[in-house]
């Protein structure tokens, strides 16, 4: 079993190799229990591939990846897999078969050493989809549901099994500014519980106020690693030139511990 | 009631009723697969399993005409299901290592199984009008053999398909994510070949190698018609792929035509007609309004 003290995320010498090139070269990374942080970049730079590889999607071609300690391609079986939350940019395209909100939250309660949902899932499921706003809906088929309600079914999805760290890719993506308000107030709420927070972003944004370190990568390095740029125009975020419309709606060191407010 | 005295005289037939009970038991699991294969985007799967499946017949006949046994195609379903349990695998295998190849991979297979099947059984001193009862079915001929050997089957698919619906749903709705949160995902993966294959053997019988997958998918696609969820979806289909057999059996009774086309000919029109009668019972829109009731991004006036 994995050491309680092993960092939540710990890459040595990490490369991502594909047909057409390298992906990601040599990453050291170490996230520390508690900590929240933000992995930056340009469209290209590798940090979704960086999530993927930690997580076990995409093959690690070569160093390794650890999490809580347990070396996710030699020991996948001995990976505490339930305490990680995963949450990926989009559900994929629909197959046609329905399935309402509860049965795809309900997914996220499965791990290696689970592969059949208890007595309490509906209702766990149930709270899951309560603290996205979207317990009203839990009966619904996902496939009518809108790009940022979908999202948040998938925020559901790694919340409920009540992870010890959360990944999550490019979550601010195409969802209204209510809705990252309310993830920023999620997020910090889990962090607020000791929760450790991974998040790929293209700039901080609405979350800027609660991540106290950022990674930057460039063509596949680590090329920054310290305190999140500031949030104000003129920071040297490698792709700034955007303009922040809502900078000033995230105050830094906002603390809103009420769970459920208007997503 | 000439009709009832008929219906009477069906169901006292054995032969009728060896036919409805496999015809029941195949109608019933093969929506169970059927509807992983769906969501999985391997809605033809199933045939090329099938395809395969025909060499594992010739196989089967070819083994036992040289070991004399007495009918020679006593070992054609066993074949069958190696066959076809070996070919599923095989099409996994190259499915995992990658996209691109897999078609063409599974192209192969189909025509090779064909092909190998017509090649085998001349060897084995038929012709492939020997296999024209596995190419469409033959449900008119079970065996008390073939009853208990499609129960056992029936069983195993039913008992890990409904048993482990969580995680096989999790692996069929998003593979990636069921990779992240630790599933087993190649076991579960090669399980879901091996059941197929064993469902395809099992429908064999009822509808034939060419018409297998039919039985797997059109009560799959009816169902998600009515359905909202991934659970009512699989029992609206099971519902549906019982009566259909059942029902398509029964009229091959009383009229000679061949089973298997009846059933899956019944299946797409049931199919039409709940595509058709669908707008006329959808429920009422809802009453409240569907849209959040989220603040807007854009700002319609300045200076707010």
């Amino acid at each position: 079993m994995p050491d309680a003290s092993q960092p939540p995320i710990r890459t040595q010498k990490l490369s991502v190799s594909v047909e057409t090139g390298t992906i990601l070269h040599g990453i050291d990374l170490t996230v520390t229990d508690g900590e929240a942080v933000a992995l930056l970049g340009a469209n290209g730079s590798g940090k979704s591939t960086l999530i993927k590889a930690m997580v076990g999607i995409v093959p690690i071609t070569s160093g390794s990846a650890e999490i809580f300690g347990a070396d996710i391609t030699a020991a996948r079986r001995s990976v505490p897999w339930s305490r990680i939350g995963y949450v990926p940019q989009r559900l994929g395209p629909s197959s046609g078969v329905p399935a309402t909100a509860v049965e795809v939250v309900a997914s996220g309660l499965l791990h290696n050493r689970r592969l059949r949902t208890g007595r309490a899932t509906r209702k766990k499921a149930l709270e899951a989809l309560d603290q996205v706003g979207l317990a009203d809906r839990a009966h619904d088929s996902v496939q009518v549901f809108s790009g940022g309600q979908q999202q948040r079914v998938l925020i559901a999805r790694a919340l409920v099994r009540d992870p010890d760290l959360i990944i999550l890719d490019e979550p601010l993506a195409g969802i209204d500014r209510a809705s990252k308000e309310a993830l920023a107030r999620t997020l910090a709420r889990m962090r607020g519980n000791g929760t450790t927070v991974l998040v790929v972003l293209h700039e901080l944004g609405e979350l800027a106020g609660m991540l106290e370190r950022a990674v930057v990568l460039r063509h596949g390095r680590v090329i920054f690693d310290g305190l999140p740029p500031s949030a104000a125009p003129g920071h040297d975020h490698p792709d700034h030139d955007h303009v922040h419309a809502h900078a000033d709606t995230a105050p830094p060191g906002h603390t809103v511990p009420d769970l459920r407010s208007e997503w | 009631m000439a009709f009832l005295d008929a219906l009477m005289a069906m169901l006292a037939s054995p032969l009728m009723q060896r036919g409805l009970l496999v015809a029941v038991l195949v109608g019933v699991s093969a929506p169970v697969m059927g509807t992983y294969l769906v969501q999985r985007r391997l809605a033809l799967l199933g045939d090329g399993i099938g395809h395969v499946a025909l060499t594992g017949v010739a196989m089967g006949w070819l083994a036992g005409s040289a070991a004399g046994l007495t009918p020679h195609d006593v070992l054609a379903v066993p074949g069958a299901v190696v066959a076809a349990v070996i070919g599923a695998v095989l099409i996994e295998l190259v499915r995992e290592k990658g996209k691109t190849s897999g078609d063409v991979a599974l192209a192969l297979l189909f025509y090779g199984g064909i092909a190998g099947g017509v090649l085998l059984i001349g060897i084995a001193g038929g012709t492939a009008a020997n296999l024209t009862g596995y190419l469409f079915g033959s449900i008119s001929t079970v065996t008390s053999l073939d009853v208990w050997l499609t129960a056992g089957l029936a069983a195993l698919i039913l008992g890990i398909g409904l048993g482990l619906r969580p995680a096989l749903f999790a692996l069929s709705h998003d593979e990636e994510f069921a990779r992240a949160t630790g599933l087993p995902i190649r076991a579960l993966n090669i399980l879901v070949a091996v059941l197929a294959a064993l469902t395809v053997s099992v429908s064999m019988r009822v509808v034939g190698v060419l018409l297998v997958s039919a039985l797997m998918i059109v009560p799959v696609a009816i169902a998600q018609l009515t359905a909202r969820s991934f659970r009512a979806t699989m029992t609206t289909a099971m519902v549906i792929g019982a009566a259909v057999c059942i029902t398509g059996l029964s009229i091959t009774y009383f009229y000679r035509l061949s089973p298997g086309a009846t059933i899956v000919v019944l299946a797409i029109g049931v199919y039409a007609v709940v595509a058709l009668a669908r707008p006329l019972f959808a429920r009422p829109a809802r009453a409240k309004d569907p849209h959040l009731d989220a603040e807007d991004d854009v700002r319609l006036q300045e200076g707010t």
